[in-house]
């Protein structure tokens, strides 16, 4: 394994202070590994709280800041967050108008969320929580943990995080949060997988010309593995898959992500690709988001996330956010 | 002359030498126990919860729980804020639920260990909604539950009793490899999860051991001190 890390059991302590001494806009309580807005919570705002494994940055706490996040919880890597740390981010972010959690759709973080909504609403903190869960390459939802969280959780944090930031109550913010997350597939290939820095291993290997077809985010492997092909073929199976599962039509918001190791000249190739490929349907590609914003440490592949778009998701998408990863309107 | 006792008490040295020795066997098989991990998840688990149970034993260190309720209960809240994923939360549930059915007393017996273990488990199949065939740490955890409770209805003597939940959550254990995942990470696999012994189950073996070793190391104490070997 080579990484440029210290220690393995250090990778996020010592990347979260790094993280605090680059970017002032932002609190990080280092004790309890929450980062949040470094102005503090805005009375009456709904307050929007994510986390996850860390691994997967920009995501979470990248998009901590002004339009989307109020504070963002890493866990280890690939690892959920502990339920001390939202309930730290709860108490951080509350500003009277209750705090909507946003849960990716792993066992993990599922329960430890689950933990922390309780013992917030012990000390009296409002919190609901939406389940992000958009990942069309787990088929049966009966016989797994049901469908995984991934590129939908960009969109969700943005529209909702556009919301509150208008003044709207929690019930309204999380209807949205839940309508994004509904209208929103995703759908992952990867050339290699991801090495963790505490396992020192690759999570799975590939022959030289395979990939994996319907990857999550975590370095486990997918449904199936199949050959390398073009680009075009590629992205004709993400869309394929996705569009089997929700038939696309009208304006939709389009993200090609990449998992951390893939050059963004690849990514353009893909997209360029999508754009054909939706055009040739009639679908119109409103809005996009093309670059790395969900990742899987150094994996090599991307994801496909499509949103089909309402008047207010659009509006909603287009208002002004200032966070590390996106900026726009500010 | 010491006094000859057949069984170990179950008091609160007795919860804190089986916590301890659990936490020595997750460090020892840190790495196996990641290796089940990477096969069908991220490979982990070890990791994991080698943080917790090392941060376990901090707590236990500098905090002298006086009952085995709190002992168990101070390794679950530990567990629960250290570990993450779906075993922290599971585990440390499952930990304070037994803390929560040993009540206060100084010291408890086979009965009333079963019980807890009963609870235990009741706490993990409730939070995890795992059903028996799920290839989970409940494969393991029911038939080792399951004969402790067997035995101590029997009035069978505790190690025999202890052996029989340690045989028996082995053999849960070995039967998840020929299991297809339903639940956890291991899930998205399908049919490919399938070949592979469940690394939840694992560690709930190692656990159950540590529980059997302990008693067992207790028992010898006493017994060798009794019998005056010469």
């Amino acid at each position: 394994m080579k990484k440029l890390i210290n220690a393995p059991d250090n990778v996020v302590a010592d990347a979260l202070e790094g993280l605090a001494a680059a970017h002032p806009s932002l609190a990080v309580d280092l004790d309890n590994r929450v980062i949040s807005r470094a102005e503090g919570p805005r009375q009456g705002k709904v307050g929007l709280v994510s986390g996850g494994g860390s691994g997967h940055e920009p995501l979470h706490g990248g998009f901590v800041g002004y339009g989307m996040l109020d504070a963002a919880c890493p866990g280890e890597v690939f690892t959920s967050p502990v339920p001390d740390q939202m309930l730290t981010a709860a108490r951080t972010v509350n500003g009277g108008a209750g705090v909507l959690q946003i849960v990716k759709n792993y066992t993990g973080d599922v329960l430890n969320f689950q933990m922390a909504e309780e013992l917030a609403g012990d000390e009296g903190i409002e919190v609901r929580s939406v389940l992000v869960n958009d990942d069309v390459a787990v088929e049966d939802s009966l016989y797994t943990a049901g469908r995984r969280g991934t590129g939908a959780t960009v969109f969700v944090e943005k529209i909702a995080g556009a919301l509150a930031e208008q003044g709207a109550d929690l019930a309204a913010v999380a209807a949205v949060a839940e309508e994004v997350n509904a209208r929103s597939r995703s759908f992952g290939i990867a050339l290699n997988a991801a090495t963790t820095p505490a396992s020192g291993r690759p999570g799975f290997t590939l022959e030289e010309s395979q990939i994996e077809i319907g990857v999550g985010i975590h370095g486990e492997p997918g449904r199936r593995r199949g050959p390398i092909a073009s680009a075009a073929q590629l992205t004709q199976t993400a869309l394929d898959a996705i569009n089997d599962d929700m038939s696309l039509s009208g304006e939709v918001l389009v993200m090609v992500n990449g998992m951390g190791g893939t050059p963004l000249i690849e990514l353009y190739i893909i997209y360029r690709e999508v754009q054909r490929l939706l055009a040739a349907k009639g679908v119109t590609i409103a809005r996009n988001l093309v670059g790395n914003y969900i990742t899987s440490l150094e994996m090599q592949g991307f994801s496909l996330t499509v949103c089909r778009l309402t008047d207010q998701f659009t509006e909603l998408w287009d208002a002004p956010v200032q966070t590390r990863a996106r900026s726009w309107g500010r | 002359m010491s006094t000859l006792r057949p069984e170990p008490a179950l008091d609160t040295a007795f919860f804190t030498a089986w916590i301890t020795r659990a936490a020595a066997a997750i460090e020892t098989d840190r790495v196996r126990l990641s290796e089940l991990d990477a096969a069908i998840g991220d490979g982990d688990h070890g990791t994991n919860l080698d943080r917790g149970f090392a941060g376990v034993m901090r707590v236990l260190d500098t905090t002298s729980p006086r009952t085995p309720a709190t002992v168990l209960s101070l390794t679950g809240t530990t567990l629960i804020s250290k570990v993450g994923g779906a075993s922290g939360p599971l585990y440390g549930t499952a930990f304070r639920r037994a803390g929560n059915a040993l009540g206060d007393a100084a010291e408890t017996d086979l009965p009333g260990l079963a019980a807890a273990l009963d609870a235990a488990l009741a706490a993990i199949r409730k939070l995890g909604a795992a059903r028996d065939g799920d290839k989970t740490m409940v494969d393991a955890l029911a038939p080792a539950v399951a004969a402790l409770n067997e035995a101590a209805s029997n009035g069978t003597p505790l190690l025999d009793a202890l052996s029989a939940m340690v045989d028996a959550a082995r053999a849960g254990a070995e039967a998840t490899i020929p299991m297809q995942a339903s639940k956890g990470r291991a899930s998205y696999l399908g049919p490919r999860s399938v070949g592979h012994r469940d690394p939840g189950a694992a560690s709930t073996v190692l656990i159950l051991t540590a529980l059997r070793d302990t008693a067992a190391a207790a028992g010898s104490d006493v017994g060798s001190n009794g019998s005056g070997s010469d």
